[in-house]
């Protein structure tokens, strides 16, 4: 029958408002008032001998000043600010830079040289990446030929200024090493998991088994 | 007489206190002017004092129970469930810059939001709030009290284009224009719905209606209901005939140019009419402040004026806005209908009421009859026959106004589909 519908409407926005199952699914994403129940979980305590234990918090609580965070639990592939990037593995060759639809990253090398295990390779002295024009597309960490830079995996970046948006190479290299999974199932197959808070070191990034001394001796010592 | 209660606020027993004050100070009978005066004023601070805080709690009720129909929460950071919330944003919007743009008509743009706002207060003057003991209104008793209501709220469109006029701007005028077209189209319908109102209690005022009511009219005529409810929806532009301030294709029309202050007093003017046509419909159709012993009649009136209010807040957040042809099609092909129908109804009714001798008319003091009622029973009966009428009509009415066999045009081929395909 014609306008049917309008009731049909009416109807799902009052179960909106009378079943409380609904409002659970909320997220108030910075913080949230905590209850003292909230605060007691927090502790690992029971909440009454939390209420005797913490009798001023309990009326902050009470009172609405306390807060907890409160946030969307992130997956692993997430493609968060602040790149990941393993000074030991990057060889300079430039592939991200190449690659970059915007042409935000900035790669300068030296030839002073560091001499890694695995052949020559040269000394970043500038690796800048404009995260402000960048669009996390994730192609330079696709074009990456020795996984040396990473997706990062947090948020929450925001600054005051555009000229702090530019990631230098000493930011990098000294960032927290969380790696986001995406693009990198190596990552995903040992287990690595950035969002509860496993670091990665660079030994453990590549997608190549790294070779067994006997394996050595076998196919570099004996040529 | 029942003996008035300590809280009972008129306007007669405060100019009383005020003549016997002004007597004491010394000041002869020569000054009663000056009492009349000092409690107009008094009690219209009051109002107005009281219907700006309400307006205030109500924004924030409003936004936080639409939050909730829509599984969101609503403002929730200042104060205890974010009842700060209404504070927070008039003392943002009070020290913004109150701006006005370089070409716009400063005279008429500067009066628009007082020529909004005034209206909507000025209908509180003739609401029987019911104070504590009978159906009396604060400021007065008019014996026009409706007619002073459709006249006073027809200001409104005039507000309305004034304020799109004034800032000159494409987006405000588009508004207005649309809200003078839809204003005055829904002014029809709810005089309809007033009307057969008035054909029951024989009065304009408003006191006499909510005496008249010894079943509600809600009961009575449920269409006469629906019709001037539609209509009070649409008077004060709000979704599902928010038109006005479209905000998907009209930035948010008349207000667009409107910043600080100027925008408060319009915003202010723009949640007071819920309230407002609240305590309206409360008075037409719910029996004003009639209810049972235990609470008295103010309190009856506030829960009735809730009640109507969560209805609107539920209808605005669950339906979603017409096109503007819509909207006027609704006006005159519908309600305009539905309201004559219901006119001729309970016209009919009355004069068999009259024919059977159902009807009590009670004498003025100068013999005129000033209002008519009728007896309990028939208004029952009434209502048996009006709701199955109605319902009845609503029926036909929606499936003749509802059945348009749209037939789906034979989609036309487009000219690069084949390209380089064809037969030949």
């Amino acid at each position: 029958m014609y306008g049917l519908g309008l009731f049909k409407g009416l109807g799902i926005t009052m179960k909106n408002l009378v079943s409380p199952s609904r409002q659970f699914n909320i997220v108030q994403y910075p913080n949230r008032r905590a209850s003292p129940f909230d605060l007691a979980k927090l502790d690992n305590q029971n909440p009454v001998s939390f209420i005797a234990t913490h009798p001023l918090k309990t009326f902050r609580s009470l009172l609405g000043l306390e807060t907890i965070t409160d946030r969307m639990p992130q997956h692993p592939n997430f493609r968060g600010e602040e790149f990941v990037w393993y000074d030991s593995r990057c060889t300079g060759c430039a592939s991200c830079a190449k690659y970059c639809p915007l042409g935000i990253i900035e790669i300068v090398t030296g030839t002073s040289g560091v001499n890694q295990q695995e052949g020559q390779s040269y000394d970043i002295e500038v690796f800048d990446i404009d995260i402000g024009r960048c669009m996390f597309c994730g192609l330079c960490v696709e074009a990456c030929p020795y996984d040396a830079l990473h997706m990062g995996s947090g948020f929450e970046e925001g600054k005051y200024r555009r000229s702090d948006l530019i990631i230098n190479v000493d930011q990098l290299k000294s960032a927290e090493k969380k790696p986001s999974t995406w693009f990198r199932p190596q990552l995903t197959n040992r287990g690595h998991d950035p969002i509860k808070g496993s670091t990665a070191d660079w030994e453990e990034v590549g997608r190549h088994e790294k070779p067994s001394l006997e394996d050595q001796n076998e196919k570099w010592a004996k040529r | 007489m029942t003996p008035t209660p300590a809280l009972f606020i008129s306007f007669k027993s405060l100019q009383e206190n005020f003549v016997t004050l002004i007597e004491l100070i010394g000041f002869g009978e020569s000054f009663g002017w000056l009492a009349t005066l000092l409690a107009g004023i008094s009690i219209s601070f009051l109002i107005i004092n009281v219907m700006v805080m309400a307006t205030a709690f109500y924004t924030w009720f409003e936004r936080r129970m639409i939050a909730r129909f829509q599984v969101r929460r609503g403002p929730n950071r200042n104060g205890p469930f974010g009842m700060l919330q209404p504070f927070a944003d008039v003392l943002k919007l009070i020290m913004k810059e109150d701006t006005i743009p370089d070409e716009a008509d400063k005279p008429v743009f500067t009066l628009a939001p007082i020529a909004l706002l005034a209206p909507t207060l000025m209908i509180m003057i003739v609401i029987p709030f019911g104070t504590f003991v009978n159906e009396e209104a604060y400021l007065s008793n008019l014996n026009i009290g409706i007619l002073f209501i459709v006249g006073v709220t027809s200001v409104n469109s005039i507000a309305i284009f004034m304020a799109g006029w004034g800032s000159r701007n494409k987006y405000a005028i588009l508004g207005s224009m649309r809200g003078a077209a839809m204003l005055i189209s829904y002014e029809i319908p709810m005089a309809l719905g007033i009307t057969s109102v008035l054909i029951l209690s024989g009065s304009l005022a408003m006191t006499e209606i909510v005496r008249s009511q010894s079943v509600w009219f809600i009961l009575v005529m449920p269409m006469g209901f629906f019709v001037f409810m539609a209509a009070a929806t649409a008077e004060m532009s709000r979704t599902p005939f928010d038109q006005i301030e479209a905000e998907s294709e009209l930035g948010s029309g008349y207000n667009t140019e409107y910043s600080g202050i100027k925008f408060a007093v319009l915003f202010l003017a723009e949640f007071m009419a819920p309230i407002v046509t609240a305590a309206v419909v409360t008075t037409l159709f719910l029996g004003g402040s009639h209810g049972f012993d235990f609470l008295p009649g103010g309190i009856w009136f506030a829960l009735k004026m809730f009640i109507v209010i969560f209805g609107l807040l539920w209808l605005r957040s669950t339906w979603p806005r017409l096109r503007i042809d819509q909207i006027m099609g609704f006006a005159w092909k519908t309600l305009f209908g539905l309201g004559l129908f219901n006119i001729f109804l309970v016209a009919v009714e009355f004069t068999l009421a009259d024919q059977f001798g159902e009807v009590v008319r009670t004498k003025g003091p100068e013999g005129g009859i000033t209002a008519t009622s009728l007896t309990t029973e028939y208004m029952l009966i009434m209502a048996a026959v009006n709701w199955i009428i109605t319902i009845a009509v609503i029926l036909i009415m929606a499936n003749v106004v509802g059945r348009k066999k749209y037939t789906r045009p034979e989609p036309t081929p487009s000219p690069l589909a084949n390209m380089g395909l064809g037969e030949n």
